[in-house]
C-alpha cells in the first residue's frame, strides 16, 4: 500500500468514526460551516466537525502546521476531499479567510502577523470579509477613496465600502486604504486588517434580487485599525490587493466547476436527473424534448471540458510548470457556466421555476428560483467577465492596449 | 488521467513541430492543390514521415509499432494540422489500419499493416454512403456469401484517402450485421473515382459491382463490423480532433498576428475592445478544446469505460471550436480574408471539412447523450 493510500486509509476511518452523522449526506453548500464569532450556522454539529477537523489540521490542509494547517501535499489534499465526498460531507470550513485572505498572509505576511492571524481562521474563530469595491470603485478598483490617516501607531479611517459580502457577520475585515492621494492612484493605497467589533464601523445590509441580504454597505466613521495589520508596506497595497484576487477567481472558479463535477462522479447528473423527471422520457428512454436533450448535454460536455481543463492545470503545476495561462480562463468560463447552468434547470422546471414564496411549489423549486437570481451576480463579484477578458486580452494575448 | 506531458511526449511535440515547420509551409498546400495532381499528397513526405516513426505510433510491437497510444498520436496529428498536411497519417493509419490493428489476422496484418506501418501501402476506410450522413449502418452495400467467400455491392463515398489507396476496409451489410471486408484496390468489379473536396484533400467515390473476396477478406467477425467499425472511428475521430487543434491554433495564431499589426483609424484594430474579448473566446475556446482531445486519448489508452462519451465530447468540441476560430479569423482579416491569395481561406475550408468528417457537433452531442443514458 502506497502512502497515499495507507492515508486515504487512515482518513477514511476516522472520518467514518467521527464524523457526525447528521451532516453526512449534507455535502450541498447550505451546511458548509462559516465559523466567526457569532456563527450563523443552522446545524451545531458543523463548528464541532469544524472543530475536530482543526485540530487535525484538515480545514486548511496545505498550510504549515505552525499555522494550523495540516501541512499536506496536494495529492493528500484531494484524497481528503474524496473521502468527504463519498460521505457526502461539507468541507469542515469555508470563508474568505480560508479561501482569500489566508492564502496571501501566507504569501506577504509577516512571521507576527501569520502567528496572530492564521491559527484564529483554520479553528473558525474569526470570520473575514472583504473591503474591496466603493460606491465609485468598482472595475477601477485602484480609485477607491477610503482615507486611512496615521496617528500615532494607528490609522483612523472614514470612507465607504460597499458590497461587503458577509460584512454583517464578519469580524474582520481586510480593506483596501488610500493613504497617499498624491500619487498615481495605485501606488497611494495600503491592504489593511481591521477589526470592525468598534463604534467607528457601521454596516447595513442590502437586498439582492434574490431576495436574500449576503452583503452590505460599510461605513468608516473615524475607525481604527493597528499599524502592525498593515500588509506589506505603507502605499504598497496594490500588488497584495491583486494577489488577493487571484485568490478569490480561483476560488469562484473551482466552486463552480467543481458543482458540476462533482455532481457527476457521485451519481446522474443533475440535469439529466431533473430533466427525466420534469420533461420525461420516451420509450427508448430518450429525453422527449429533443431541444432540452440538446441543451442538457451542450451544459454537461461544457462542464466536463472545464472541469478537464481545470485537471490539466493543476497537473502542469504538479509536474512542476508554472500555472499555465489556461488558468485565466476560470473565473470567466467557469461563472458563465454556471448562469447556464442555472437557466437550464429554469427550462427543465418550466413554470414551476417562478414560484417566490407560498403553496404549489416545493422546497427546490423556490430554492431553485433564488439560486438563478443569485447566479447573475457571478459574472460581476470578484471581477466581471469582461474586466476577465481584458485581462486576457491584455497578459496572455498581448493585444495592444486599448 | 495525466495531463501533463512527459518529457518523451514533450521531446515528440517539438521535433513534430519543427519537421512540419521546416517540410511544410502553406505554400506547399497551396501548390498541391494548385497542381490538381489526383494523390493531393507528398508520397515521399509522408516516406519521411515513416522514417520519423509516427506511422508506427499507435501499434503493437508485435505488429511492428512503437506500442505508443493516441495521447502520442494526436501530439503528431497536431503537429501535422498546424501544416494542413495533408499526407494520409489520418486517413490511412489513423483509419484503415486502425480495422486491422484492433481484429486483423496475422496474415492481413502481414499483408496490409507492415506495409502500411512503413509509409509503403494506404489503407482506406470506406463506410460512408451518400445520403447517410454520419451513419455506419451501410445500408447500401450489400456482402452475399459467395463460393467460399463474399460478394460484395453498393457504393461508398468521400472515402478519405481513396484516390490511389492500395486496400480498402469496406463496411457492408451481411444476414446477420454488418461486416468490414478488404477489397485490394484493382478487384475486378471496383471503381475508385476520385473527388475534389472543398479542402483539396484525397476523397473517392467507390463502387462496388458484385466484387468477389475470398474468405480471407473478413476483418474480425460477421457480423461484429458495427462495434469494430465504432471502435476503428473512435480512435480515427480522437487523431483528427488532434489535428483540427492544431490547425485552430494557427489560425487563432494567424489572426493574433494580424491585429498586432494591421492599422485603422491610426491604431492597431487589436486595440479594440470589440475584436479583443472576441479573441480572449477563441482562446477559451481552444484551451478547452485541447483539455477535451488530451482526456478523450488518454480515456482510450486507459481503457476508461467513459472512453466513447469522451471521444464525442472532443469531436462535438473541436468541430464548434474550429469552425468559431475559422470563422472569426476570415471576418477580422476583413476583405483580404476572403481572397484566395491569403492563406487563412485554407483554414476555414478545413476546419468545415473536418467538422463533417466522422461526425459533426450535433451527430456527437446526440451520440453523447446516447452514450449517457438519456
Ligand atoms: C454577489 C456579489 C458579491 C460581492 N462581494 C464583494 C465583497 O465581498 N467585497 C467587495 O469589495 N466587493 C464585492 N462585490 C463587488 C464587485 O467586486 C463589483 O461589483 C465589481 O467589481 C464591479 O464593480 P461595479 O459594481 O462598480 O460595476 P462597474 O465597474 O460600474 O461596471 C458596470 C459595467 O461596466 C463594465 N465595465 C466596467 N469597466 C469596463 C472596462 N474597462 N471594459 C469593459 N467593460 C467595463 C462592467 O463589466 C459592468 O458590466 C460583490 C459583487 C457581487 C455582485
Amino acid at each position: 500500500m502506497g502512502d497515499l493510500e495507507a492515508f486515504r486509509a487512515d482518513v477514511r476511518a476516522w472520518l467514518e468514526q467521527n464524523a457526525p452523522k447528521s451532516l453526512q449526506g449534507q455535502l450541498g453548500q447550505e451546511s458548509v460551516y462559516w465559523g466567526g464569532r457569532n456563527p450563523t450556522t443552522a446545524s451545531p454539529e458543523s463548528k464541532d466537525f469544524c472543530e475536530m477537523c482543526a485540530e487535525k489540521g484538515w480545514t486548511a490542509p496545505t498550510w504549515p502546521k505552525e499555522y494550523g494547517g495540516g501541512g499536506l501535499g496536494q495529492a493528500e489534499e484531494r484524497v481528503l476531499q474524496q473521502e468527504l465526498a463519498r460521505l457526502r460531507l461539507p468541507p469542515p470550513l469555508t470563508g474568505f479567510g480560508l479561501q482569500m485572505i489566508g492564502p496571501t498572509l501566507l504569501q506577504f505576511g509577516t512571521e507576527a502577523q501569520k502567528q496572530e492571524h492564521l491559527t484564529k481562521i483554520t479553528r473558525g474563530e474569526i470570520r473575514w470579509c472583504q473591503g474591496y469595491s466603493e460606491p465609485n470603485a468598482g472595475s477601477d478598483l485602484a480609485s477607491l477613496a477610503t482615507a486611512a490617516v496615521l496617528e500615532g501607531d494607528e490609522y483612523v479611517l472614514n470612507g465607504q465600502k460597499i458590497w461587503t459580502s458577509y460584512g454583517d457577520v464578519s469580524d474582520w475585515m481586510f480593506v483596501l486604504v488610500r493613504t497617499d492621494p498624491d500619487v498615481k492612484k495605485q501606488k497611494g493605497i495600503t491592504f489593511l486588517l481591521i477589526d470592525m467589533d468598534q463604534p467607528g464601523v457601521e454596516v447595513r445590509p442590502i437586498k439582492l434580487i434574490s431576495g436574500f441580504s449576503p452583503f452590505c454597505e460599510t461605513f468608516f466613521t473615524n475607525a481604527r485599525a493597528k499599524t502592525k495589520d498593515v500588509i506589506s508596506g505603507v502605499n504598497q497595497g496594490w500588488t497584495v490587493a491583486k494577489a488577493l484576487l487571484g485568490h478569490e477567481r480561483t476560488m469562484i472558479a473551482n466552486v463552480f466547476g467543481s458543482a458540476g463535477g462533482r455532481g457527476r462522479s457521485q451519481g446522474e447528473n443533475p440535469a439529466v436527473a431533473l430533466a427525466k423527471r420534469y420533461v420525461g422520457t420516451d420509450e427508448t428512454g430518450q429525453l422527449k424534448d429533443r431541444v432540452l436533450r440538446d441543451q442538457v448535454t451542450r451544459v454537461t460536455m461544457d462542464t466536463l471540458s472545464f472541469n478537464q481543463t481545470v485537471q490539466r492545470n493543476a497537473d502542469n503545476i504538479k509536474a512542476g510548470h508554472r500555472p499555465g495561462p489556461e488558468s485565466s480562463i476560470f473565473k470567466v468560463y467557469g461563472t458563465e457556466l454556471n448562469q447556464r447552468r442555472e437557466e437550464l434547470m429554469l427550462a427543465l422546471r418550466g413554470p414551476q421555476a417562478l414560484g417566490w414564496e407560498g403553496p404549489g411549489f416545493e422546497p427546490a423549486e423556490l430554492a431553485q428560483t433564488r439560486s438563478w437570481l443569485r447566479s447573475r451576480g457571478n459574472t460581476i463579484e470578484g471581477g466581471t467577465s469582461e474586466v476577465q477578458l481584458n485581462i486576457i486580452a491584455k497578459r496572455v494575448l498581448e493585444l495592444p492596449e486599448q | 488521467m495525466q495531463f501533463a506531458l512527459t518529457e518523451d511526449q514533450a521531446m515528440l511535440a517539438q521535433t513534430a513541430t519543427a519537421f512540419v515547420a521546416e517540410h511544410s509551409p502553406l505554400t506547399r498546400i497551396r501548390a498541391l492543390r494548385d497542381a490538381g495532381d489526383e494523390l493531393c499528397y507528398s508520397p515521399a513526405l509522408f516516406g519521411q514521415m515513416a522514417e520519423l516513426g509516427w506511422t508506427a505510433i499507435p501499434f503493437a510491437e508485435a505488429d511492428g509499432g512503437l506500442a505508443m497510444g493516441l495521447s502520442e498520436a494526436i501530439i503528431v496529428t497536431e503537429a501535422l494540422g498546424r501544416g494542413l498536411c495533408p499526407e494520409p497519417v489520418l486517413s490511412s493509419i489513423m483509419g484503415g489500419a486502425q480495422a486491422l490493428a484492433l481484429a486483423g489476422t496475422p496474415a492481413q496484418k502481414n499483408t496490409w499493416l507492415a506495409p502500411a506501418i512503413a509509409g509503403e501501402k494506404t489503407i482506406a476506410l470506406a463506410y460512408q454512403e451518400r445520403g447517410g450522413r454520419f451513419s455506419t449502418a451501410a445500408e447500401g452495400t450489400r456482402a452475399e456469401r459467395s463460393g467460399s467467400g463474399y460478394k460484395l455491392a453498393g457504393e461508398k463515398t468521400i472515402v478519405l484517402g481513396g484516390a490511389g489507396a492500395d486496400v480498402y476496409v469496406v463496411s457492408a451489410q451481411l444476414a446477420d450485421g454488418l461486416g468490414l471486408f478488404l477489397v485490394p484496390a484493382g478487384a475486378s468489379g471496383l471503381t475508385v473515382t476520385p473527388q475534389k473536396l472543398v479542402d483539396g484533400r484525397n476523397a473517392a467515390v467507390l463502387a462496388l459491382s458484385d466484387v468477389q473476396v475470398g474468405e480471407d477478406a473478413l476483418v474480425g467477425t460477421p457480423g461484429g463490423g458495427l462495434e469494430l467499425l465504432d471502435d476503428v472511428l473512435d480512435r480515427a475521430t480522437v487523431a483528427l480532433c488532434g489535428e483540427m487543434l492544431g490547425g485552430m491554433q494557427v489560425a487563432f495564431d494567424m489572426t493574433l498576428a494580424y491585429l498586432k499589426e494591421r492599422k485603422q483609424f491610426d491604431v492597431h484594430i487589436g486595440s479594440f475592445q470589440g475584436l479583443q474579448h472576441r479573441a480572449a473566446k477563441m482562446y477559451i475556446e481552444v484551451e478547452l478544446a485541447r483539455s477535451a482531445t488530451m482526456a478523450a486519448a488518454r480515456a482510450i489508452d486507459e481503457q476508461n469505460p467513459q472512453a466513447k462519451a469522451l471521444v464525442s465530447n472532443a469531436k462535438a468540441r473541436c468541430s464548434d471550436a474550429y469552425i468559431l476560430i475559422a470563422n472569426e479569423a476570415v471576418q477580422m482579416h476583413g476583405g483580404i480574408g476572403m481572397t484566395d491569395e491569403h492563406d487563412i481561406g485554407f483554414f476555414i475550408k478545413r476546419a468545415r471539412a473536418a467538422e463533417m468528417t466522422y461526425g459533426d457537433a450535433a451527430y456527437h452531442r446526440d451520440r453523447f447523450a446516447r452514450l449517457s443514458g438519456y
